[in-house]
């Protein structure tokens, strides 16, 4: 595959390797933080960290959109699932996730017509082939997928269908980051930046991490060659005394971002006072919801959502690892009481999420098993 | 966070200008390129694709760049090995 | 597990934190091997899916009731009196894919279990259950493809039921069948005979079946020239066999629901030894691997209807490809592996890009993910 394969070369990797251990100062200790869950899956999927000396921690991040969503919210969209005549539509991602009482697929068992989307234009393919129903799509992402939301949206108007509306779980990156700068017991070195919401915001938002936190920021690709890359361009900055934006991901992330998807999504959406994150606590100014004049198409204002708090168990520590204070397996609950079938807290729920990319890919002690992989 | 492959537009579907049949490695599906509005898309372009929209148009030429780059430091690495080799086996 | 206590307890003391990873990984361990409970008071579709669900759900329900020596390897088929039983039911979303039909699939199914076994399949039962209202020509198109894949495999179909249930009820047609195969070759294969030294082939491309499904389903609108590999193994697995004979192959498993990564844990853990598979070694086509991009799924895990994965001696895996790769169906079959001793029961995979990482059971099916 073209943009793909020449990213996962083993041999460049070795001498990407090799850069990166010349550049660390002898006796450091690096903590770098990957923002994005794409990251963080590309990181264990491939053994990214075969590579990476032992003096390099990489922290993984918040950003995960079905990790973040409130067990609350989960159990509003299940509200919704469940009233007569509704049909939910979903990605493949929200299926398993838990609310208070259960995930889609425990819905779907007690009769809830939920069915998964590979697009939100396919959810609303589904309204136009089923006017009696009242569709809903769960929408969820970040700036990313907020475009492709949006865009359903308009064209839904266009085309004067009324039968379809979204529940809008879409939350913005920058706010995120920066409750985890400003947590008190945080000591991060630099960002591996987000490369797929960068194609939407471009590289700009990020400039205050640089200049107002000290701290680089490198927007990365998804292949482990460009995660590769990113930690090399941090440690440069590092030992060129520079803190800056750059982006690695230069060949899809246009600096300036795509502003014909900003503009679709300040059409339709607009930021909420504050929204919950699980694991985060509340957040001012991170979430989008719909704006007035698309009230129509707005599934939290056409049906009642009891709109309940479900606080995450007290056993669970997820802010810790979302910040990097700790590492998943240093959880008290990781892998015994919160394991992917059972999961307790955020990291846990999604592919994506720290806990759950350790636990399937990375459940392995390091030592032992290098004899076994070495012929 | 966000799942994005990159494709190859194969066509731009006739009477539908923001839809485009798009391969990935042999696999097609019509994707909405909507979003990039005035980039004059063409059969040939490479998108990123994410939940059927695409995203973004591959800059080639920086592609290009960086995998320079990426030789470039894996051919002085290949080199040093070979050095590094040599040397011990002169010294052996 | 009791061997590893010093280890921990020493490490406790010293409090080294590569140390306590290892406490946590160990306590983990322990954790995946307490019994099975069932957490729902629903089945839902994962229980079905081969994953980490169905195999909750058959230790804690259906082997508390039926456990007997016969059932409980939970091998593809039970051996009874020097013969060799399995049946298999069938519930395929669309009847008719590309590559073949719910009939082809009935037959092949069952066939191939009996095929793993190391038996020769010889008859076979088929049940209906049909939905009122479903076109009669379509239950010929049915039967037709099953007749010739009967006959294609050398079986014969001799007993059968059929049920009607309301429309509404079920899903046009289900099928089951179960059969019986002679067993007259010595080797007895088993999901724990695997032993260190092993290499692991797969007989072909893996993960078409299942993507061929999900694009024929057409909700993705995903186009791809794809096929189901839905075939009979047993010719192959007659090859293998005969080329491999006194003990040589440990084990045979056709890679269906969970795919190759599944039956690989299934062994690794059964077998008590570890599994090593080299990404690059795998066969995937050019468009299943675009398939499972594009959706965020990994092939490994991606169903199959005519591969199976061979666990052979070492010093015999030249012989077992020769003889596999003589049959059309084994032509791209390949060394993908090998068995190790330690960590037993964890299958690892070495990444193409030079990395490692485990391969895990899935907990339902792969599905496809944005994110």
């Amino acid at each position: 595959m073209r943009f793909v394969d020449e990213y996962r070369d083993a041999q460049k990797a070795q001498a990407l390797a090799a850069k990166i251990a010349s550049l660390c100062e002898p006796g450091r200790h690096y903590k770098f933080m990957e923002v994005c869950g794409g990251h963080t899956h590309t990181i264990y999927k491939h053994g990214l960290e075969d590579y990476l000396p032992e003096t390099i921690t990489l922290v993984h991040g918040p950003g995960c959109p079905v990790c973040v969503i409130p067990m609350g919210r989960v159990d509003d969209a299940i509200h919704i699932a469940e009233q007569p005549g509704v049909i939910m539509t979903s990605f493949g991602d929200m299926m398993r996730v838990p609310g208070g009482h259960g995930s889609f697929f425990d819905s779907m068992a007690q009769g809830a017509d939920i069915r998964m989307v590979y697009s939100p234009l396919d959810a609303l393919k589904v309204a136009r082939q089923n006017p009696d129903s009242q569709v809903v799509f769960m929408a969820i992402g970040f700036e990313t997928t907020a475009p492709s939301t949006a865009m359903t949206v308009l064209r839904a108007k266009a085309e004067e269908i009324e039968n379809f509306s979204i529940f809008c779980n879409h939350v913005t990156i920058i706010p995120a980051i920066k409750a985890i700068l400003d947590s008190p017991d945080l000591r991060l070195d630099g960002f591996i930046g987000p490369g797929h919401v960068s194609t939407v915001i471009g590289c700009r938002p990020y400039e205050f991490i640089a200049r107002d936190y000290g701290k680089p920021l490198v927007t990365a690709g998804f292949e482990p060659l460009d995660v590769l890359q990113s930690i090399y361009m941090i440690l440069l900055q590092l030992v060129e005394g520079r803190s800056e934006v750059e982006n690695q991901y230069s060949r899809v992330v246009p600096y300036d971002g795509n502003r014909r998807a900003l503009t679709a999504i300040n059409e339709v959406m607009e930021l909420r006072p504050y929204f919950e994150w699980r694991g985060l606590g509340f957040i001012s100014h991170s979430a989008l919801r719909v704006r007035e004049r698309y009230a129509a198409f707005d599934a939290e204002r056409i049906f009642e959502v009891p709109g309940g708090r479900v606080a995450d168990p007290k056993a669970c520590q997820c802010g810790e690892v979302l910040k990097g204070v700790l590492k998943p397996w240093e959880c008290k609950v990781f892998g015994t009481a919160c394991t992917p079938e059972t999961p307790i807290g955020t990291c846990m729920v999604s592919s994506e999420g720290a806990c759950a990319a350790y636990y399937n890919y990375g459940r392995f002690a390091r030592e032992r098993v290098k004899e076994a992989t070495t012929r | 966070m966000c799942l994005g492959i990159p494709g190859e537009i194969v066509q731009i579907i006739p009477d539908r200008p923001d839809l485009a049949k798009v391969d990935v490695s042999g696999v097609r599906r019509a994707i909405n390129i909507g979003l990039l509005d005035g980039e004059h898309l063409a059969p040939g372009d490479w998108i990123l694709i994410h939940v059927g929209f695409a995203l973004s148009k591959i800059d080639e030429e920086e592609a290009k760049a960086a995998l320079a780059f990426l030789e470039g430091i894996g051919q002085a690495y290949a080199d040093e090995m070979a050095a590094l080799r040599d040397s011990t086996i002169e010294k052996g | 597990m009791s061997d590893e206590r010093p280890r921990a307890e020493a490490a406790r003391d010293r409090d080294v934190p590569g140390d306590r990873e290892a406490q946590v990984l160990e306590r983990i361990e322990r954790a995946r091997h307490r019994k099975a409970r069932v957490r729902e008071e629903r089945i839902n579709l994962s229980h079905g899916a081969g994953g980490k669900a169905t195999h909750t759900l058959i230790e804690a329900v259906f082997m508390e009731a039926f456990r007997n020596p016969l059932l409980e390897p939970l091998e593809d088929g039970a051996i009874v009196d020097g013969f060799a039983f399995t049946t298999d039911s069938f519930v395929v979303t669309p009847l008719f894919f590309p590559g073949g039909t719910i009939g082809d699939l009935a037959v092949n199914g069952t066939v191939n279990d009996l095929a793993m076994c190391g038996a020769r399949p010889r008859h076979l039962s088929a049940g209906f259950i049909l939905e009122e209202g479903f076109p009669i020509a379509d239950l010929r198109r049915i039967t037709e493809t099953m007749a010739a894949a009967a006959e294609k495999a050398g079986v014969q179909i001799v007993t059968g039921d059929t049920k009607v249930v309301q429309r509404g009820k079920g899903d046009g047609c289900y099928i089951n069948t179960a059969g019986i195969g002679v067993l007259d070759r010595e080797t007895r294969l088993s999901v724990s005979a695997a032993r260190p030294g092993d290499v692991v082939i797969v007989s072909g491309p893996i993960g078409e079946h299942g993507i061929t499904i999900m694009l024929a389903r057409g909700e993705l609108d995903i186009e791809a020239d794809l096929t189901s590999d839905t075939a009979p193994l047993s010719a192959l697995t007659g090859l293998l066999l005969d080329a491999c004979p006194d003990g040589q192959v440990r084990f045979l498993r056709d890679a269906t629901r969970g795919g190759v990564a599944t039956i690989l844990n299934e062994m690794a853990e059964a077998s008590k030894v570890s599994v090593v598979l080299e990404e690059d070694a795998v066969p995937v086509k050019t468009a299943v691997r675009g398939a499972c991009e594009l959706l965020g799924i990994d092939p490994l895990y991606v169903a199959c209807e005519g591969r199976m994965v061979a666990v052979v001696a070492g010093p015999a895996a030249d012989t077992a490809l020769a003889a596999l790769r003589s049959h059309p169906l084994g032509a791209d079959a390949a060394v993908v592996g090998r068995i190790g001793e330690d960590p037993p029961g964890l299958v690892l995979l070495r990444t193409a890009f030079g990395g490692t990482r485990i391969v895990d059971v899935l907990v339902g099916d792969p599905l496809p993910r944005i994110c």
